[in-house]
C-alpha cells in the first residue's frame, strides 16, 4: 500500500453570474494576485482588463508563419518553373514575367501556414494538450463547461495565504470555496 | 478597464429629444437558461437516437457503400472508359459534381468566418453544422476530381514533391491552383470546425462517466479548462482564423472557376465566372444548410436555439444571392451578344435553344426564379415553401454546373466535333453514392458531436454581457428603447 500525499492546488471560489464573476475579478487583479484564472463556460467580454490581462500574442506567430508560407509558395514555384525546370506551356514565359500566375499558390500557401501557425500557436499558449490538471480533482469544477463561473487561485501565488485568501474569497462574494488538492 | 466597478456614477441627463435605440433582440427564445442549452444540446449526443434517425441512416449508409464502394471499385479495377465520357466531352458528371459539392461547402465557411467577422451574431446557432456540412461536402467533392485523373494511383503526381520523372507540376496551370484551393481549404476548414468544437467536448466530457466515453471526449478536448487564460487566446486564434477564412472562400471558387474562364472555349472564357461562381457557391450552400437545418430542427426540438429569425436570415441570404447569379446569367448572355463573336453567340443560343434546353431551362427556374418568392414575409415564414425553395436551390446549382460544363464541351468550335453526352450508370451510381454519404457522415455528426456551438449560443444571451445588470439597474434615461421589428417573427409559427 502507497500512501497518497496531497499537494494543495489553491482555492476555487464560485461566483453566481457573469456579472459577479467581472466584479470579482477586478478586485482579486486589484488585490495583487497573479497565479489565477477565472473559469466560466463561454468567453466573457472584457474579462481580459478586468483580470489585468495583455492582449494575446497569438497574431504575431501567425504573421510570421504567413510570411513563411508566402515564402514558400514563391520559392517552390519560381525554383522549380524558373530556375530548375523552365517549361513552357501554352507560350507562357519561364522567367521574373511568370510570378503573377504563381499568386493563387503563393495565396493559399499563406493561409495554409497561417492556420496552422493559429492552431499550434494556440495551443503552445494555451499549455494544451494536457491529459489531466489539478481542477479536474474538484466535486464542482465540472460545471465550470455547463452554467457555473469560478475564479481559481493558486497556492503557488506568492501572496497565497490558507486562511487569509479564503477570506479574501468569501469577502469578494465568492460562495462554496473550495480547496482543491491534487495527488503528489 | 476601470480601476473599480462597484461605484457607479448616475448617467448625466441629456439635453433635447431622446435618442431612439433598437432594443438588442434575443437570439435564444423562452428564456433559456445556459443549463438548459447544454441539456438540450448535449442531449442529442447523449440519449437515445429516435427512430427516424436509423431510417434516415441505414439507407444514406447503403447507398454510400453502394455509389461510392462499389462505384468506385468498378471504375477502379475497369478503368474510365466506364464513364460516359468521350475525347470530346471529357468532362461531364464528375466534374459537375466536383463543383457542385464544393459550391455546398462554402456556406458553410461563409457562416462561420463572414458573419463572424461582420458580428451577426446570429450566426452562432447554425454555425456548427454549417461546418459538418463543408466538410463533408468537400470530401464529397475530393472525390471526383481524384479519380477522373484516371489512374488514381498516380493522384500523388499532384502534390509538389519531387519524383522519378523529374518533372514539377506546372504552377501556371489553374488545374494545379485548385489542387492547392482545395486542400488548403478542407484543412483550414477542419482546423476551424475543430477548434471551435473544443470547449463544447468539454462540456460533454464533463457529463460523461468515466469510461471509454469519457476518456475519448477527453482527449479530444485536449484538456479544456475554460480559463479566461484559454479563452483569451482561443478568441484570439478564432478571429485569426476567421479572417484567414474569408478571403480563402472567395478564392477556392475563384479558382474552380478559372479551371473553366482562363480556357478560350466560347461559353468560358468570361471575366464575370469568379464573382458568379462564389455568389453561386453561397446560394447553393446555404439551401443545403436549410435543407439539412429545418428536419434537424424539427426533429431534436431545437427551436428556441433555431430560431425563425434565422431561417428568414437564411431566405433572405438565398434571395440576395440568388438574384445575383441571376443577374450573372443575364450578363453572361448580354456580353455573348455585345462582344459580337459569332462563335460567343452560337454558344450560348446552344444553351437555351439546343438539345440541353430542359438544363437550361431547370436552371433559371429554381436558381433565379424560385427564390424570388422570398420577397414576401409570409412564404419566408413557410417551412415546407422554404423547404421547397432549398431543394428547388440544390436541384437548380446542380443544373448551373451541368449547363456550363456539358453543354459547352458539347459544341465547340469545329462542328465535327459535336459530340452528345449521357451519363453511365457508374457515374449516376457515384453522384448518388456521394448524396449518401454526405448524409451519412452528417447523421454521424448530430449523433457523435456537439452539433449547436454551446458556449457560443450561451454567450448570446443577453445576461451573458458581463454589464448586463448594470445596464437593467442604471438605464439611460437619454435614449427610447424601440423594438427591432424582426420581433414579429418570435412567435412561432405553424410548421
Amino acid at each position: 500500500m502507497s500512501t497518497t500525499r496531497k499537494r494543495v492546488y489553491g482555492y476555487l471560489a464560485e461566483f453566481g453570474s457573469a456579472s459577479n464573476l467581472y466584479k470579482a475579478a477586478e478586485k482579486v487583479r486589484d488585490a495583487g494576485f497573479r497565479k489565477w484564472d477565472c473559469h466560466s463556460p463561454y468567453p466573457i467580454h472584457g474579462l481580459d482588463g478586468a483580470m489585468g490581462m495583455k492582449r494575446s500574442i497569438l497574431p504575431w506567430f501567425v504573421f510570421f508563419g504567413g510570411t513563411l508560407g508566402l515564402a514558400t509558395g514563391f520559392g517552390l514555384a519560381y525554383v522549380t518553373q524558373v530556375e530548375i525546370y523552365p517549361t513552357v506551356v501554352q507560350g507562357k514565359p519561364a522567367n521574373l514575367f511568370t510570378v503573377p500566375a504563381f499568386f493563387p499558390i503563393m495565396f493559399e500557401l499563406t493561409i495554409l501556414f497561417s492556420g496552422f501557425t493559429t492552431l499550434f500557436g494556440l495551443l503552445a499558449l494555451m499549455k494544451l494538450p494536457r491529459l489531466n490538471h489539478p481542477l479536474f480533482a474538484s466535486r464542482q469544477f465540472h460545471r465550470a463547461t455547463d452554467d457555473a463561473f469560478f475564479i481559481a487561485v493558486e497556492a503557488r501565488d506568492p501572496k497565497f495565504h490558507p486562511d487569509k485568501t479564503r477570506a479574501f474569497l468569501e469577502d469578494i462574494g465568492g460562495k462554496s470555496i473550495e480547496l482543491v488538492e491534487e495527488e503528489d | 478597464m476601470g480601476a473599480t466597478s462597484t461605484e457607479h456614477a448616475p448617467s448625466p441627463v441629456r439635453e433635447g429629444p431622446k435618442i431612439p435605440v433598437l432594443k438588442r433582440e434575443k437570439l435564444i427564445l423562452s428564456g433559456r437558461s445556459y443549463h438548459w442549452i447544454t441539456e438540450r444540446i448535449c442531449g442529442v449526443v447523449e440519449n437515445r437516437q429516435p427512430f427516424l434517425w436509423w431510417l434516415l441512416f441505414i439507407p444514406c449508409a447503403l447507398i454510400a457503400m453502394i455509389g461510392v464502394g462499389l462505384g468506385l471499385t468498378y471504375l477502379v479495377s475497369t478503368g474510365v472508359g466506364v464513364w460516359g465520357m468521350s475525347n470530346r466531352v471529357f468532362w461531364g458528371w464528375d466534374i459537375t459534381n466536383f463543383v457542385f459539392w464544393i459550391g455546398i461547402g462554402h456556406a458553410g465557411t461563409l457562416i462561420s468566418a463572414v458573419l463572424f467577422l461582420t458580428r451577426q451574431n446570429w450566426r452562432t446557432s447554425i454555425n456548427r453544422a454549417a461546418e459538418a456540412m463543408t466538410i463533408f461536402a468537400v470530401m464529397c467533392a475530393g472525390i471526383f476530381p481524384a479519380f477522373h485523373v484516371g489512374r488514381v494511383w498516380m493522384a500523388w503526381f499532384l502534390a509538389p514533391i519531387p519524383n522519378a520523372n523529374a518533372i514539377w507540376q506546372n504552377f501556371k496551370s489553374p488545374l494545379l491552383w485548385d489542387v492547392f484551393a482545395v486542400s488548403t481549404y478542407f484543412t483550414i476548414s477542419l482546423i476551424f470546425w475543430y477548434l471551435g468544437m473544443v470547449p463544447d467536448l468539454a462540456t460533454i466530457r464533463d457529463r460523461c462517466k468515466p469510461g471509454l466515453r469519457k476518456m475519448l471526449y477527453g482527449i479530444f478536448s485536449l484538456g479544456w479548462r475554460g480559463g479566461n487564460r484559454q479563452w483569451s487566446h482561443y478568441e484570439m486564434a478564432y478571429l485569426l482564423l476567421a479572417a484567414l477564412s474569408t478571403p480563402l472562400v472567395l478564392s477556392v471558387h475563384s479558382v474552380v472557376s478559372f479551371d473553366f474562364a482562363t480556357s478560350i472555349v466560347p461559353g468560358w472564357h468570361t471575366t464575370i465566372f469568379p464573382p458568379y461562381f462564389v455568389a453561386g457557391a453561397i446560394f447553393g450552400g446555404f439551401a443545403m444548410v436549410l435543407t439539412i437545418m429545418v428536419p434537424a430542427r424539427q426533429i431534436y426540438g431545437l427551436h428556441d436555439l433555431i430560431t425563425m429569425k434565422h431561417i428568414d436570415n437564411m431566405a433572405k441570404i438565398i434571395l440576395l444571392t440568388g438574384t445575383i447569379v441571376g443577374y450573372a446569367y443575364l450578363m453572361e448572355l448580354f456580353v455573348a451578344y455585345y462582344s459580337g463573336a459569332k462563335y460567343e453567340m452560337d454558344a450560348f443560343k446552344f444553351r437555351i435553344t439546343g438539345p440541353y434546353w430542359w438544363a437550361y431551362l431547370a436552371m433559371m427556374s429554381c436558381n433565379v426564379l424560385s427564390p424570388q418568392i422570398f420577397w414576401l414575409k409570409r412564404n419566408r415564414e413557410n417551412l415546407w415553401v422554404v423547404m421547397g425553395v432549398a431543394m428547388a436551390v440544390n436541384i437548380g446549382m446542380w443544373f448551373e454546373r451541368f449547363v456550363i460544363i456539358v453543354t459547352t464541351l458539347a459544341r465547340m468550335f469545329l462542328p465535327g466535333d459535336w459530340k452528345s453526352y449521357s451519363p453511365s450508370w457508374v457515374e449516376i451510381a457515384l453522384f448518388l453514392g456521394t448524396i449518401g454519404m454526405f448524409l451519412a457522415l452528417f447523421l454521424l455528426f448530430l449523433r457523435f458531436l456537439p452539433c449547436i456551438n454551446i458556449a457560443e449560443v450561451k454567450w448570446a444571451l443577453l445576461e451573458s454581457d458581463p454589464h448586463h445588470d448594470d445596464h437593467e439597474e442604471h438605464p439611460d434615461p437619454g435614449v427610447q428603447v424601440i423594438p427591432s421589428y424582426q420581433h414579429e417573427l418570435h412567435s412561432e409559427v405553424k410548421a
